[in-house]
């Protein structure tokens, strides 16, 4: 089962990698008011149903993908 | 075998200060042994561990995030629980946060700029182990080369762990953005340390300080005061 995990600075944090792409944005000449940059992780696992999968994914949010103290955590299964 | 106290310095694919944090604990009485971290235990009679400098797994994921799942991090965690000292430097403190055997999190740098240069430091607490060479008010000079070294945890934890002397190094001066401009903290027991300063790096006058010594020598002590313990 394909899914996807957006990972984004937690609302509040101090992006200053957000912020030198704001300028550049705003340097281009684009109206850009706000950037935050966070990463993407594409993954294929194993579930029998998108309930188990969110779950463990969900898992490896909280032990590896994540850390809780900076970051929010996005889970989009993809249906097949 | 030496009398000298057994101290494991830890080497991750991407280290790149385990061997000067091997021969600047050599320098100040300790038997360093290297441990590659696909090892599950730490060799026998081990007083002490160091995590060193680097960029252990390539910073992959985020900084310390791979290493701090480790084959060896169960062994160092069980050390760490069995009250044995850890001390982590710059990329090492950087993966006890994320094994969260340390509070808090380091963060790009907030000029999001390399920064290397020598750095001052105020000693704010020495209950820890580590700090025993040091009194509180003392400035030490310690180089720091990070690029991801600003310390950060939320505010209630920062105020919590002022008011328990768990920040142990401050900043002179506002090097990389880090909340309080901490320099380095220890746990709750007092008995694991991280910062990103390198007391490796400053073990002679020659390199410009010594005083990475007092840090070094102490976890020393500790080394020989915990092997004598674990062995009584």
């Amino acid at each position: 089962m394909k899914a996807t995990v957006l990972i984004r600075p937690k609302a509040g944090i101090l992006d200053p990698q957000g912020d030198a792409v704001r300028h550049s944005l705003q340097k281009l000449g684009f109206d850009v008011h706000a950037t935050r940059v966070g990463r993407v992780v594409d993954l294929d696992v194993e579930a029998d149903d998108t309930g188990g999968a969110r779950a463990e994914i969900q898992r490896m949010c909280e032990e590896l993908l994540a850390n809780p103290l900076i970051e929010s955590f996005e889970i989009r299964i993809e249906e097949s | 075998m030496t009398n000298r106290p057994h101290v494991a310095v830890i080497v991750f694919p991407g280290s790149n200060d385990d061997r000067d944090a091997a021969w600047a604990l050599g320098s100040v009485g300790a038997e360093p042994a290297l441990v590659w971290h696909e090892e599950t235990e730490l060799p026998p009679a081990i007083g002490a561990v160091v995590l060193p400098g680097g960029f252990a797994y390539g910073d992959y994921l985020r900084t310390g995030a791979i290493a701090s799942v480790a084959p060896i991090m169960d062994a160092v965690r069980a050390f760490a629980a069995s009250g044995g000292p850890v001390l982590g430097i710059c990329n090492g403190f950087q993966i006890l946060c994320e094994a969260r055997l340390l509070p808090g999190v380091l963060r790009a740098n907030r000029q999001l700029e390399f920064v290397c240069r020598d750095a001052a430091l105020e000693v704010e607490s020495v209950d820890s182990v580590f700090m025993r060479r040091c009194s509180v008010g003392q400035r030490l000079v310690i180089p720091v080369k990070h690029g991801e070294g600003a310390w950060y945890a939320d505010e209630g934890t920062f105020v919590q762990l002022a008011a328990r002397g768990q920040i142990v190094l401050r900043y002179a001066e506002d090097v990389n953005g880090a909340l309080g401009n901490v320099a380095g903290v220890v746990n709750e027991a007092g008995n694991v340390m991280g910062l990103m300063p390198h007391p490796e790096h400053a073990v002679d006058p020659l390199l410009g300080s010594a005083d990475g010594g007092f840090l070094l020598a102490a976890l020393v002590d500790a080394a020989a005061a915990h092997h004598a313990l674990a062995h009584a």
